[in-house]
């Protein structure tokens, strides 16, 4: 390069003028130089840079609501749901939900696996109940039969209006929750459900020794604590999951059916079979438990009409596995 | 209460021998040793009792998931009931001018402040996380009943604490040089709790006045504490609690509690105290009409609450009353309704009865009734919930009181009588200055 531009000087000062082509030389050659360094910096930096930054290896992630993003695999960090982290997302719910239970009580034989499924999950013990199956009869003359009794998760519940501390509160999916590391156990809630749906921990919950340290999930109650309330929680934590409920999944008996009210949709958690709400309750006839009392609850019963087996009240054999 | 204090009583030679009367009694006598002795070695057993409630959780008690609320609620309602006399006898009947309550008024405001300081106490034996206790500030939410409940109680308990302090001020600067039968520390502590004191017109005035004012804000409070906490029970759906009377169906039992608790302290004191020139037969007498008229206005209240969902009988009223009139309740239920209520109005009919002793075992049975009617309002509700209760251990089907339990709520009950003990013992219990000013103004009043 250096000769051509000597030569262009060349004939450009065509009288042979010594000196200035010589200075020439060496003005064009320090332009050069000074690029050169410039460039050689630049390259350098760049392949630092280069070698700093991750690789662009993308991800594709599912976010909390719903939307489906990249991210570069080396920028995901494992976040540790810490008790806080899991009580804002608890107190939070699920957006765009409004989550409704189905009980068809034709259908219900009391076996009682509901029961057992929800106990094991939330660490309960055999007489301690999130849902609980009652032997109803309306009038001496009326037939008697088998009622699963789940929180009604009313809209308008009358233990969330009374606690002093905002232990109990109502998410935006429709989802009453109680977060035990608030709760101070004054009972006012256990004193205002007209369900009997609440429950205390009188003593050391059953497993509290082997959920010991474990961060408390607010969305499945466990770790379990002394001296506090707990309570039916629709398990939220298998809703966020995308699942159905620990109950409504272990029925063998096609009782029970879960789902959305704004999608108007139901699933029976036996045949995994999916209903329109509204259509289920119309032809069926379904009702909501005393709602005379203004609760506003988010469960429906279908009636026991049509009951394709005979009725028995196993209280007394059950009683022994108590 | 009169607008303006003559205070030619201070000059007045009876004023000594009034002030002899009242203080005698006052200070450490081999008795008080005795008694707070024995009360406070029981009182360590019930400390011992809640220990243990603390270390195993409630489960040491009787409560559990369908009768979740018991004693200890029962007891705290008893409390708040009792401790509601303190307005009665100052403020109502004080501002309409009765004087024969004016040896009576101090009486009733010591039991005003001994049972509302233990009722906040008796709430936390009830809590399931006593150590949260916090929470109620840091978290509270308005719309809650209790937080309204732990705003009144405490009102009420720092202005009756007050109703109580400074009238008696006047009372601990006479008392000083005059107690020379007391040990050091007393005459000392009078010295520090009189304010300087020196029974100038202008500070009776300030003192006739902040009374005044204490006494009219004291009413709304005192209606306030007892029909928020009728509404802890009335604002649920239960039969039983469901009900629009609560508020004044608690306030005229608690009158009748509260005037009771009164009698038998004005009795001790007339006996055991030797004061029965202040305390007079005619004192007893009007205690014993008050007794009546307020008896028959809780009576009016409980013909309301029984009789009206009686005779409709809907399907969940009639399974409460029918527990109540003749089922497991049905012995309590009638022996609290006579003993506690038709029985003290008939007999205080007669003059016979309205006599000290007479008045005082009536008292009793009347105070020990209003506590068991507490426990027949909370416990029964619960004991018949809507939905059926099975599937669960028998031991939860009835609700049964422990050893452990009972000995709580005795604890927050000797606790109260310490507190009345050492208030009785240590300060003078009838207004010396008062009684002297009243003496005064009847020698006028007959001069004239």
């Amino acid at each position: 390069m250096s000769n051509n531009n000597n030569s262009t000087d060349d004939r450009i000062n065509s009288e042979g003028e010594d000196k200035n082509s010589r200075r020439a030389f060496f003005k064009n050659f320090g332009l050069i130089g000074a690029v050169a360094a410039a460039g050689g910096a630049a390259i350098y930096s760049g392949y630092k840079y280069e070698e700093s930054k991750p690789n662009h290896d993308m991800v594709k992630v599912l976010t909390a609501d719903n939307r489906l993003v990249e991210v570069p695999r080396d920028q995901i960090k494992d976040i540790k749901l810490d008790t806080s982290e899991l009580q804002r997302k608890g107190r939070e719910g699920l957006k765009g939900h409004r989550f409704v239970m189905v009980i068809d009580l034709s259908k219900c034989r009391n076996a009682r696996k509901c029961i057992s499924a929800c106990q094991g999950a939330h660490h309960l013990r055999p007489y301690e109940y999130h849902i609980n199956t009652l032997v109803m009869q309306e009038s001496p003359e009326t037939a008697p039969y088998y009622m699963p009794k789940p929180c009604q998760h009313c809209d308008n519940p009358p233990c969330v209006a009374v606690c002093p501390v905002n232990a109990t509160f109502k998410r935006q999916d429709g989802i009453v929750l109680i977060d035990n590391e608030r709760c101070i156990g004054c009972r006012f809630c256990i004193a205002a459900c007209p369900y009997s749906a609440r429950l205390f921990h009188w003593e050391e919950p059953l497993m509290s020794e082997a959920d010991k340290g474990k961060p408390y999930n607010i969305e499945l109650n466990v770790p379990q604590k002394k001296g506090t309330v707990t309570k039916c929680l629709f398990s939220s934590d298998r809703l966020r999951e995308g699942k159905l409920p620990y109950c409504v999944s272990a029925c063998p008996n096609g009782v029970y059916y879960f789902g959305d009210e704004n999608q108007d949709a139901v699933t029976n958690g036996t045949t995994k079979e999916t209903y329109r709400l509204s259509e289920l309750l119309r032809v069926n006839g379904g009702y909501h438990l005393m709602p005379e009392l203004g609760t506003k609850p988010r469960v429906f019963y279908l009636p026991p009409k049509n009951r394709l087996f005979e009725f028995k009240d196993t209280r007394d054999q059950d009683k022994e596995k108590i | 209460m009169a607008s303006e204090v003559n205070t030619g009583f201070l000059l007045d030679k009876r004023l000594d021998s009034i002030a002899t009367d009242i203080l005698r009694p006052v200070g450490i006598s081999k008795g008080f040793l005795v008694w707070m002795g024995f009360l406070l070695v029981s009182l360590s057993g019930c400390i011992y009792a809640y220990y243990i409630q603390w270390d195993k959780g409630l489960i040491v008690t009787g409560l559990r998931d369908y009768v979740s609320w018991g004693m200890y609620i029962a007891n705290f309602i008893f409390f708040v009931a009792t401790s509601l006399v303190g307005m009665l006898i100052s403020s109502v009947l004080g501002l309409m001018g009765f004087k024969w309550v004016k040896p009576i008024a101090r009486i009733a405001e010591i039991i005003a402040v001994a049972f509302a300081a233990v009722a906040g106490l008796v709430i936390v034996s009830d809590m399931g996380r006593p150590e949260r206790l916090p929470y109620v500030f840091m978290y509270g939410r308005i719309q809650s009943p209790i937080l309204w409940d732990v705003t009144v109680v405490t009102t009420y308990l720092v202005l009756s604490t007050l109703l109580y302090f400074i009238p008696l001020i006047p009372d601990l600067a006479i008392s000083k040089g005059r107690m020379g039968h007391t040990p050091k520390w007393l005459q000392s502590t009078y010295e520090v709790l009189s304010v300087n004191w020196s029974h100038t017109p202008q500070q009776y005035k300030i003192l006739l006045k902040s009374v005044r004012i204490l006494l009219i804000v004291i009413i709304p409070t005192a209606f306030a504490i007892h029909t928020v906490t009728s509404w802890l029970l009335a604002v649920t759906l239960r039969p039983g609690w469901d009900s629009s009377i609560f508020g004044p169906y608690f306030l005229t039992g608690a009158f009748v509690a509260g005037s009771a608790a009164v009698v038998i302290m004005m009795y001790f004191v007339r006996t055991n105290y030797k004061l029965d020139k202040y305390l007079t037969l005619y004192h007893f007498d009007m205690m014993g009409k008050l007794l009546v008229l307020v008896s028959l206005v809780y009576l009016y209240f409980n013909i309301n609450e029984f009789l009206v969902p009686a005779f409709k009988l809907k399907t969940a009223d009639a399974i409460h009353l029918k527990e109540l009139f003749v089922g497991e309740y049905a012995s309590m239920f009638w022996s609290v309704q006579l003993l506690g209520l038709i029985f003290p109005i008939i007999l205080l009919l007669f003059k016979f009865f309205r006599k000290p002793l007479p008045m005082f075992i009536i008292s009793v049975v009347v105070l020990i009734a209003a506590w068991f009617k507490r426990y027949l309002i909370v416990v029964p509700t619960q004991q018949n919930p809507f939905l059926p209760k099975q599937y669960v251990p028998d031991a939860w089907m009835v609700y049964q009181p422990t050893v452990i339990e009972t000995a709580i709520t005795m604890g927050t009950i000797l606790l109260a009588v310490i507190i009345i003990t050492v208030l009785f013992k240590l300060f003078p219990v009838i207004p010396i200055w008062e009684m002297a000013e009243e003496q005064c103004e009847n020698d006028h009043k007959s001069q004239e």
